[in-house]
C-alpha cells in the first residue's frame, strides 16, 4: 500500500532559484537562507521517498486569464520547467508516477474534489524552487532522485479555495494514496509563502509574528488554523501571503498528531519572509 | 446582491478579484504573451504594433508604454502579469517593488535587509489617512 509519512512545508521564493542557478547561494545575503536547508537535504535523503506529492501555485506562466482552475493535477507522464520571462530554469525535467497521479484524479472526483484534470503542463518556481532546495543542485541533465505528482491551486484570482477546503483535500489526498496497491512512500510538500506583498505601495510587507504563531499552529493546531479568512492573510501576511492556504492540504494529509523535525525562518529572500518546517507521522 | 469585499480596507492594495480581473483581462493576456522569447522580439521590435493585437483600453495601453507600473495595477493589472513586461525589461520583482512604493531600489532593499516592512500602522486604510493628515 502506498502511504503519506511526512509533509514538508516550504516557501517557493524565485530569487532561491536564480540564487541557486548562478551559484551565489554562498554569498553573505543567501548564505542563511541556504543554511537552514542543510539539514532538510540530510532529511530527505534519509526518507527514501519515491515520490513526491507537490502542493504548488502557477504564477501566471502556464496559466493565464483564459482558463483559472481552482485545482489542477498534473496527470502527464513529465513536466518541464517553464519559460517565466528569463529562460527556462536549468533544472531537469519532473517526472510523474502517472499511474499514481491518474489514481488520485479518480479517487478525488469521486470523493467530491472535482480537480482539473492537466495531461499536458509546464511547471514554474513554484514547483521547481521547493525541489532544488529540498534535493540540491540539479543540472538539465541530470535525474530529479523522486517522481512528483504536482498540484497546482489557483491562489492569483480571488478567491483562492478556502484553508478549510485545503485541509478536507489534504485528507482526501491521503485517502487516495492509502488505496493505491503499490508500496509507496510518499511524502507532501505544501509549499509558498510565507508573509509578502509583491504589489503596489504596500510592498515588502513582513509579519514574522503572524508567520511563526502559524508555523506553531500548523504543528498543534491545524485545524482552528484552517478555519482562518482570506482576509486576515492579506492584511497581515501580504496580498501575496494567501499563497499559506496550500500548505493546509499538506497538514491535512497528515496524521492529527505530528513531530516537528525542523523549522527555519529567514527575512528576507527578496520581497519574501523564507518560512520552512518538516513534520513527521508519528505512526510511521 | 453583492459580494462584501472585506479586504477593500487595506492601504497600498490591490485584491485582484473577479472585478479587477475582468477590468484587466486583456492587458494581462498581453503581459503573459510576454513569458516567451520569440514574443518578447516581435514586442520590442514594434511595441505599437504588437498591442494592436489586444483589445485593451486607451488607458491602459498608454500605461504599457510609459511602464507606468502602478497605473497598471490601478487599471486591472495583476503584478503576476505585469511582472512579466519588468522581466522584458529587465526590471526584477524587488526592483519594482523599489518602483511602486516610490522608495527607490536602494532605499527599498534596505528596508527589507532590516525584517521588511512592519505590520504596523500598515493594516488599515485609515492608518495610512490619519499618517497623511498627522
Amino acid at each position: 500500500m502506498a502511504r503519506i509519512t511526512a509533509g514538508v512545508g516550504c516557501s517557493h521564493v524565485p530569487a532561491i532559484g536564480v540564487a541557486m542557478d548562478s551559484g551565489i547561494t554562498e554569498q553573505p545575503y543567501w548564505e542563511p537562507v541556504f543554511e537552514g536547508f542543510e539539514k532538510s537535504r540530510e532529511w530527505m535523503k534519509d526518507q527514501k521517498a519515491d515520490v513526491i506529492f507537490l502542493v504548488y501555485n502557477d504564477h501566471c506562466t502556464v496559466f493565464d486569464a483564459s482558463c483559472i482552475p481552482t485545482f489542477a493535477l498534473g496527470c502527464a507522464a513529465e513536466f518541464a520547467p517553464a519559460d517565466e520571462g528569463w529562460g527556462p530554469r536549468p533544472v531537469p525535467v519532473v517526472k510523474n508516477h502517472q499511474k499514481l497521479a491518474s489514481h488520485i484524479a479518480q479517487s478525488l472526483i469521486l470523493d467530491e474534489f472535482d480537480i482539473t484534470i492537466m495531461n499536458e503542463m509546464e511547471v514554474d518556481h513554484g514547483l521547481t524552487v521547493p525541489m532544488s532546495v529540498m534535493f540540491g543542485d540539479k543540472g538539465p541533465d541530470d535525474k530529479w532522485p523522486v517522481l512528483v505528482v504536482p498540484l497546482c491551486v489557483n491562489v492569483v484570482q480571488y478567491p483562492a479555495p478556502t484553508g478549510n477546503r485545503c485541509y478536507n483535500l489534504g485528507k482526501a489526498v491521503r485517502r487516495a494514496v492509502e488505496s493505491f496497491d503499490e508500496d509507496l512512500n510518499v511524502v507532501i510538500f505544501g509549499t509558498g509563502g510565507m508573509s509578502h506583498q509583491l504589489q503596489y505601495k504596500r510592498a515588502g510587507l513582513i509579519n514574522k509574528e503572524w508567520d511563526t504563531d502559524f508555523l506553531n499552529r500548523l504543528t498543534t493546531d491545524p485545524v482552528s488554523l484552517s478555519q482562518m479568512p482570506h482576509v486576515e492573510y492579506l492584511r497581515e501576511a501580504g496580498s501575496e501571503g494567501v499563497e499559506m492556504v496550500m500548505w493546509h492540504v499538506m497538514r491535512g494529509a497528515l496524521d492529527d498528531d505530528v513531530t516537528e523535525v525542523h523549522r527555519h525562518y529567514h527575512v528576507p529572500a527578496s520581497n519574501t519572509a523564507v518560512g520552512h518546517i518538516i513534520l513527521e507521522n508519528k505512526t510511521s | 446582491m453583492g459580494m462584501d469585499k472585506d479586504y477593500e480596507d487595506i492601504p497600498g492594495t490591490f485584491v485582484f478579484d473577479a472585478d479587477r480581473g475582468r477590468e484587466g483581462y486583456h492587458l494581462n493576456q498581453f503581459c503573459i504573451s510576454l513569458r516567451l522569447q520569440e514574443n518578447r522580439d516581435t514586442f520590442n521590435t514594434n511595441e505599437e504594433s504588437y498591442l494592436d493585437a489586444y483589445p485593451m483600453t486607451a488607458e491602459q495601453r498608454a500605461a504599457v508604454l510609459n511602464r507606468e507600473w502602478n497605473r497598471l495595477l490601478e487599471l486591472g493589472g495583476n503584478i503576476y502579469y505585469t511582472s512579466k513586461l519588468a522581466a522584458n525589461d529587465g526590471i526584477n520583482f524587488q526592483d519594482l517593488a523599489g518602483i511602486m512604493t516610490g522608495m527607490g531600489r536602494e532605499a527599498y532593499r534596505d528596508m527589507m535587509l532590516h525584517g521588511g516592512r512592519s505590520p504596523e500602522g500598515n493594516r488599515y486604510q485609515s492608518e495610512w489617512d490619519k499618517k497623511e493628515n498627522d
